[in-house]
């Protein structure tokens, strides 16, 4: 009852308001209002996404940099001197620039890119479109959000640039290495800001993950039941949850850490001797802080591929022109997956001294997340089947997801195994892993949703020519990257190693290294194009003509080709039905807002 | 001047597949959309099935080229538990993976968009659900079972019998102390670490069990005898990795962490058998644990019980080292010490 009352304040509101200025105050859209504080959810969405494009180019630019070292110990590179200065005398990078380069790419990737850039980006843009809404529930909150977001981002880019250079010890920044000045040049002021950075990130995550909530369970139009949702807002529902309960935890440890970086505390600190010298500390456990980290650490990788487990649904369904194969369970596993999410952090940590009775519960735990995932993989798999598919760029980035998807959730079931994990524990094995399940994959649900919804955006199409050549160098260069790398780790070679040219157990892979570093350069490029396509048809674009180009039955369709804030120009229309009517009783889709009809078939 | 040259043919690059995108764009709608459509989905769908064709095969040539490059037969009893283990999970994993890629290549092929095709309103099954829910838990199941057994085998507490090396990191390498002929290793404490003299792990030279414990440069261990390791850290986190032996356990300042083995090949057995003369035992760090965290490499020697015994004679205690009268240089000089100083 509250719920309806809520949607119908807000209706009138809104639409008051919106009768008000298209009579008379057209000004009221300044361009400061318009594009900067833009309180409208679709601005918010772009501007998500144009800023984690931007971080993602960078990322991905550092990646191509310590792979050049990686893949090429031996050679010089002038240009790298030109850019890079003192970090790379003599044009070949140094031990402490490949560190911090290693990792900023993980933390921008990981939450500048893969949290900010696309749960900000979609969850902005299709919760509203896809529930039936006229904004976020609170659209300040919403700007909040972005500009904290921006904020986090100045303050990262600004420690890029500081004397000491920015922070160095792997993105997830372990104590005492991350606590002490004196074990890393990285640890300087660059932690300080990296933790500044984060904390401001932690605040955007927070305020946009209260709004996804709120505004998906208050601010549904009339007749959509949460059982009549599409996937894509089922997923941002658990993404949204999984985030406001794991975050503050990292706050929590971030918050303790910089304790013990400025005010002497020793949560963190116990036993050491450095730069000659005893320090006082006792007491703490280095391992505390991991706990906290992973706390969120791992619900965050499902930060990351939940949207794009939701949106790869959406685009499946869309173009085989077939009902997304078992809803319920789809929802179903998303929900388990969201609860286990929470229950295996520690599996990041078997071997740091745990306790072996306690690791023998998250191995349990964490080889039951397969089970969700299977049946999310099966049902994609089922979706297909029998279909009548349209290879699109997104659709060709869907079927690309639930590849990589397999190939690396597999790898998962081995490290998730305790007993295989000590021998593969931090070793390339676990970069192959996690690049191709959470990184490739994800960009992968990202790319499907940016090639999908841009018309929805920008009124216009991406280039598909561009579009096709995007997925297959991008598909074909994931696996020759990835792949490979499994077997560095069968042979132990650890995770972020500068050169192994001194190793007799991994010299070996010089040549793999070197093969594995031109495919990044080329892949890289390819990027590129995409980006060049991105910003080209923004302007270029070939224009959309219709309202709804893909038949979809989804709600965002039914908003005009431009539409402004509010959405709808009239009333929000009303919803009869899921959001998986395609091919059902001889008609191609039915749109969600159509009455169900008097012979119609139960689905 | 070659690099700015390099840049302009990535730009005309660039710029050439950008032109022919548009011109396909264009041709596009002079053809038709529905032509368009109907060429672009051929063209994919026939792309997707080579993609899976040729990667099953480059599945099968990339492990031929690269199966001979990872580590072989596992050089600790322990170990073989863990090979089994991989070996058992990679045929699950490795059925699913071929079968489910078969099933999505072809189906995405099979029933890509044509003329007159009516998709199949399918929109569940609770028979199927139930029996894909059913099946992954029962794999599950075993691998559990299966990988239980072993976690609990190799975190097991270490023989009586067992010898004992402490294995200490620092800033960036490895320290080994021995606990000498009584067998038992002294006291320590890091606030009496001294490297100026000698002292790296702050021995207590009250205590008379430190008097025999030596501090050598590599690790000697006899075959088929298990060994202890108590590991520690000096200052950040490292990680003790043992990749011939599957052995792995964190190193962590304040909190002494345990992982016990027992060899199987001396090291002069592994070179006969990988066939290579410079084959050595490597401890690697497998922590980040700062700038040189890449070449924090220890070695170990296995060797005969005769020839452990020949080479632990050989072996002077630290504290006979630090109290000669002419104080010699402390040994593993410390020269990475000296660059983080220097920074």
């Amino acid at each position: 009852m509250s719920n309806e009352a809520t949607l119908h304040s807000q209706q009138e509101v809104m639409h008051g308001a919106h009768d008000h200025h298209d009579h008379e105050h057209h000004h009221e859209d300044s361009f400061i209002s318009k594009y900067v504080f833009s309180m409208d959810h679709k601005m918010i969405a772009k501007q998500f996404l144009i800023t984690g494009i931007v971080w993602a180019i960078i990322g991905a630019f550092f990646s191509v940099l310590f792979r050049l070292q990686l893949g090429f110990p031996d050679a010089t590179f002038p240009w790298l001197e030109s850019i890079l200065g003192h970090w790379a005398k003599g044009g070949r990078i140094s031990a402490e620039a490949y560190y911090a380069l290693v990792t900023m790419h993980g933390t921008i990737l990981v939450f500048f890119v893969l949290t900010a850039g696309l749960s900000g980006t979609f969850s902005n843009l299709l919760i509203p479109l896809q529930v039936g809404a006229r904004d976020m529930a609170s659209p300040f909150m919403n700007c909040l959000s972005y500009w904290f977001f921006f904020l986090a981002s100045l303050v990262m880019m600004a420690s890029l640039f500081v004397q000491t250079g920015p922070a160095s010890g792997g993105w997830t920044m372990y104590p005492p290495l991350s606590a002490l000045g004196d074990a890393s040049i990285g640890s300087k002021i660059g932690v300080d800001l990296w933790l500044t950075s984060m904390a401001l990130f932690v605040v955007s995550q927070l305020l946009g993950g209260l709004n996804y909530i709120s505004t998906l369970l208050n601010m549904r139009t009339k007749g959509m039941a949460m059982t009549k949702m599409p996937l894509t807002i089922w997923s941002f529902f658990f993404t949204a949850v999984l985030g406001v309960l794991s975050f503050p935890v990292l706050l929590s440890g971030f918050i303790l850490l910089l304790m013990d970086r400025h005010a002497g505390t020793s949560f963190y600190l116990s036993d050491i001797f450095i730069a000659g010298k005893a320090l006082a500390n006792e007491g703490g456990s280095a391992i505390l802080y991991q706990h906290l980290f992973w706390f969120l650490g791992h619900p965050e990788v499902y930060i990351i591929i939940l949207p794009a487990m939701g949106m790869v649904s959406e685009v499946l369904a869309v173009s085989s022109r077939k009902p997304i194969f078992g809803y319920l369970a789809m929802i179903g596993s998303l929900f388990a997956i969201c609860i286990l999410a929470f229950l295996v952090w520690a599996h990041h940590m078997f071997v740091t001294g745990l306790n072996p009775f306690l690791g023998a519960f998250f191995v349990l735990l964490t080889l039951l997340i397969a089970v969700p995932s299977a049946i999310k993989v099966f049902n994609w798999i089922t979706t297909i089947w029998k279909g009548n598919i349209n290879f699109t760029p997104a659709s060709l980035f869907s079927i690309g997801f639930v590849s990589t998807f397999i190939s690396g959730g597999l790898t998962g079931i081995w490290l998730g195994n305790s007993s295989i994990d000590i021998h593969l524990h931090d070793t390339m094995f676990v970069i192959a892993h996690f690049h191709i399940v959470m990184g490739v994959s994800a960009f992968f649900g990202m790319f499907a949703g940016i090639y999908h919804w841009f018309p929805k955006m920008y009124g216009r199409f991406m280039n598909s020519t561009i579009g096709y050549i995007h997925f297959w160098v991008t598909m074909i260069g994931a696996y020759l990257i990835f792949w490979p790398m499994h077997y560095e780790g069968m042979a132990g070679m650890p995770r972020r190693y500068y050169d192994v040219s001194g190793w007799a157990s991994f010299k070996q892979f010089g040549g793999l290294n070197e093969f594995i570093t031109i495919v990044v350069i080329l892949v890289f490029a390819v990027q590129l194009l995409f980006v060049f396509n991105f910003f080209y048809s923004i302007f270029k674009g070939r224009k959309m003509t219709t309202q709804n180009p893909w038949n979809a039955t989804t709600l965002e369709w039914t908003t005009p080709i431009h539409a402004g804030h509010g959405n709808w120009p009239g009333e929000i229309p009303e919803v009869y039905r899921w959001a998986y009517d395609y091919s059902k009783d001889g008609r191609d889709f039915i749109p969600q807002t159509e009455p169900i009809g008097p012979n119609e078939s139960a689905h | 001047m070659s690099g700015f040259l390099a840049v302009l043919v990535v730009v005309l690059i660039f710029i050439v597949i950008f032109q022919i995108a548009k011109a396909s764009e264009y041709v596009s709608i002079l053809k038709g959309e529905k032509k368009a459509r109907e060429q672009s989905n051929r063209i994919n769908g026939f792309l997707l099935i080579a993609f899976l064709v040729l990667g099953l095969i480059g599945v099968y040539w990339c492990n031929d080229l690269l199966k001979g490059k990872i580590l072989g037969e596992s050089a600790s009893t322990q170990g073989e538990g863990v090979d089994a283990l991989i070996y058992v999970t990679l045929a699950i994993t490795g059925v699913v993976f071929v079968l489910t890629q078969i099933a999505l290549f072809w189906f995405a092929f099979k029933y890509q968009e044509k003329e007159g095709r009516k998709a199949f309103y399918f929109p569940h099954n609770n028979k199927l659900e139930v029996i894909w829910t059913v099946i992954p838990a029962i794999a599950l199941t075993i691998l559990v079972a299966f990988g239980l057994k072993h976690w609990f085998q190799l975190t097991s507490d270490a023989p009586k019998d067992a010898a004992v090396v402490e294995v200490t990191g620092k800033q960036f390498n490895w320290i080994f102390r021995y606990p000498g002929k009584d067998g038992q290793l002294g006291r320590r404490d890091f606030k009496a670490i001294d490297p100026a003299n000698g002292n790296e792990l702050g021995l207590d030279w009250n205590d008379p069990l430190n008097k025999d414990d030596f501090m050598p440069t590599e690790l000697h261990l006899v075959v088929g005898k298990p060994v202890k390791f108590i590991i520690g850290s000096r200052d950040v986190i490292h990680d003790v990795g043992l990749p011939h032996f599957r052995m792995k356990m964190d190193a962590v300042p304040g909190i002494p962490t345990t992982l016990w083995f027992t060899p199987k090949f001396t090291t002069k057995q592994m070179q006969e058998k990988t066939g290579n003369p410079d084959f050595t035992y490597e401890i690697s760090c497998d922590q980040m644990c700062g700038s040189g965290h890449y070449s924090m490499r220890g070695v170990i020697v296995v060797e005969t019980q005769a020839e452990y015994d020949a080479w632990v004679a050989k072996q002077k205690s630290t504290y006979d080292l630090t109290h000669a009268a002419a104080a010699p240089a402390a040994p593993a000089a410390d020269s990475t010490q000296k660059v983080i100083a220097a920074k």
